[in-house]
């Protein structure tokens, strides 16, 4: 069995994030960048499926960006996936990009589960899993806060798997099942993802990434979105300080909030 | 330009969020002499359907096949749809529902999508669309490339629709054989008790990590919500924590919601948790720190523990 994991490398969210003079791009030289946390789920699960009903599976993590991704793929192959791609183009593409890069080594490597996060922290999208899940016509499972493999048949082959997955929806839990191959994509509450230790680090060393430009995938980007300005929100709000719960009552009804 | 709303209901009424997507719809049809028309897609749909004829024409698929919600089958239905109507952009609201679903089938339609729209605006007769980006940290204004044009919006950002002096017709879709089948219901485990749901109250009360448990969760966030006719929620620290269930999980992962007034409880303002109610009209904050950054987002703060607030309030309010 093979897992293809997508890693997105994003701006760390705990660092504040500023627009250029320009309004156009964010000024991230300064800003720490790690793997985006959704996908540090989704590399997480994969390690389990590995160390659990799947022994046999093997772990590709892919990028698709600039070379400083290199280093999330590092950070990849030392909390386990066997080996790493990079796609080099020389920025994050928009979803509709990923979705058919993802494609394209989907149909190089022939995996029988991507399983990737539900949402970049940056772009805050939410999309290129559901595009590739189409664009391959897969079964797809978003939003996934757990995944249980039943063996159909007693040889562990994958063809005689199903998944039955939770996923975390406005309305509640809602629990499918699925046929491989699939796609999955990782919600916060999937697990919690591993720091990779020294031993693993050095280990990863000596893994694999493999960099394949556009032009061997016959691809040419065509951006569907196109941004023409940021802007930071800041709050506008004062708080104005009560220092009892009847100053607090009345505060509210004075000013029609309750 | 011929508009498409894609319409989640609850198998008797659409949602008040789907309806805000024709809303939106009706403003840009109204901007460039477009079109508006709903889709419905489940089992035993009509009446919804007939519901949404004061809006314009409805086309309906119904069928036991698409009882549940799976994505596979119903974003081909979408795709059917598309085609049938030659519609030029698809909205729905941004719920789960939709990003799960509108989300394949943008995929399908050519990937010119954009989520979670809070405003738009025109430039030399193109599109304008702002989203918030980076947990809401910063906005994007951006076009898109391509047609259909998929959008989903905030429900919280636009105004519910205006009904036509006739209604529209109904049109039936034929569920094409055969629908895709990798994908295969269980079940559904829906914690909404009878409280309001929290998209839409007036008023929301919010726990935070100070709660310490089911009990107390239910004491004082309950509590107090149920004074208020307000709906209740909390951060993904007591989501975490099995204190509250993950569809009260409001933020930037969770839902994003503009009631008239928040109510945070012990919540210390993390990015991806203002993301979510930021928008709210007002917001109070209890909390014991008085540096707790909420409070840089709040209208009303009140520094103290919640234990002892709460109850105080709860108690005051159920005076006459
Ligand atoms: C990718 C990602 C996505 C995320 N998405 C979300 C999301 O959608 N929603 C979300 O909420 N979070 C989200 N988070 C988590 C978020 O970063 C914070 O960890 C979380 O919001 C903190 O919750 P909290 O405020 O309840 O807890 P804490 O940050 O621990 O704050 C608790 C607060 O309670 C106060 N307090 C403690 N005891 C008392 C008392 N007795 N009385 C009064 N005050 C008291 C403390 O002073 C403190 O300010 C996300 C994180 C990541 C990495
Ligand atoms: N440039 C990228 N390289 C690898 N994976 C990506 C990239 N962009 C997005 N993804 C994957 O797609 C998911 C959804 O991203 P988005 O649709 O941008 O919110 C992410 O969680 C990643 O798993």
């Amino acid at each position: 069995m093979k897992i293809l994991v997508p890693i997105k490398r994003v701006p760390d969210p705990d660092h504040r994030i500023r627009v250029d003079l320009q309004r156009i791009a964010l000024e991230l030289s300064d800003v720490p960048h790690i793997i985006n946390p959704f996908d540090a789920n989704a590399l997480e699960e994969a390690v389990r499926i590995r160390e659990g009903p799947v022994p046999d599976a093997e772990i590709i993590a892919i990028g698709i960006g600039d070379p400083a991704w290199q280093q999330e793929l590092r950070t990849s192959l030392a909390m386990g996936a066997d080996r790493a791609i990079h796609v080099g183009v020389s920025g994050p593409p928009d979803p509709w990009n990923v979705a058919r890069i993802l494609r394209a080594i989907t149909e190089r490597e022939s995996p029988d589960l991507v399983l990737m996060g539900k949402q970049a922290v940056d772009d805050d999208s939410n999309q290129a899993g559901q595009f590739v899940a189409g664009l391959l016509g897969w079964p797809q499972a978003t939003f996934v806060s757990q995944i249980e493999f039943i063996p159909l048949d007693p040889e562990p082959s994958i063809a005689g798997h199903q998944l039955r997955v939770a996923r975390e929806t406005d309305t509640g839990i809602e629990t499918i099942r699925l046929r491989l191959p699939a796609v999955i994509t990782a919600d916060l509450r999937l697990n919690e993802p591993r720091y990779a230790a020294l031993p693993a680090i050095l280990k990863a060393k000596r893994k694999p990434i493999e960099t394949i430009p556009l032009t061997e995938l016959n691809i040419e980007l065509s951006p569907r979105v196109e941004r023409i300005a940021l802007q930071e929100v800041s709050s506008s709000r004062k708080c104005q300080y009560v220092q009892s719960v009847d100053e607090l009552l009345d505060q509210l009804f004075l000013n029609r909030c309750l | 330009m011929r508009i498409l709303a894609v319409i989640e209901h609850d198998g008797s009424s659409p949602k008040p969020g789907s309806l805000a997507a024709v809303g939106f719809a009706q403003a840009v049809a109204e901007r460039n002499g477009g079109h508006v028309a709903s889709l419905v897609i489940g089992h035993t749909v009509a009446g919804i359907a007939e519901i949404l004829t004061s809006f314009g024409i409805v086309y309906f698929a119904d069928s036991p096949a698409l009882a549940n919600p799976l994505a596979d089958r119903y974003a081909q239905v979408i795709v059917d749809a598309v085609s049938r109507y030659h519609a030029d952009m698809l909205v729905a609201a941004s719920s789960t529902y939709a990003k799960d679903i509108v989300g394949r089938a943008a995929g399908l339609l050519g990937g010119a999508m954009v989520s979670d729209v809070v405003a738009h605006d025109w430039r030399d007769g193109q599109l304008l669309f702002v989203r918030p980006m980076h947990a809401g940290m910063v906005t994007e204004t951006v076009i898109l490339h391509g047609d259909p044009k998929i959008v989903t919006i905030r429900p919280t950002a636009y105004p519910q629709p205006i009904a036509m002096e006739t209604q529209g017709e109904l049109f039936p879709i034929a569920v094409q054989d055969p629908l895709p089948v990798g994908m295969m219901w269980e079940h559904l485990e829906s914690k909404l008790g009878t409280r309001p749901d929290v998209t839409d109250a007036r008023i929301v009360v919010a726990g935070g990590r100070a709660i310490a448990d089911r009990h107390d969760f239910e004491r004082l966030v309950g509590g107090l919500a149920d004074c208020l006719d307000g709906a209740i929620a909390s951060t993904r620290a007591l989501v975490d924590a099995g204190i509250a269930p993950n569809s009260l999980q409001v933020g930037q992962t969770g839902k994003i919601i503009a009631p008239e007034l928040y109510i945070a409880l012990g919540i210390s303002g993390a990015v991806q948790h203002l993301a979510g109610m930021k928008n709210s009209k007002k917001v109070l904050a209890i909390n014991k720190d008085p540096n707790a950054p909420i409070f840089d987002f709040a209208d009303y703060g009140l520094v103290g523990d919640v234990y002892d607030v709460v109850p105080e309030l709860i108690g005051k309010l159920h005076e006459p």
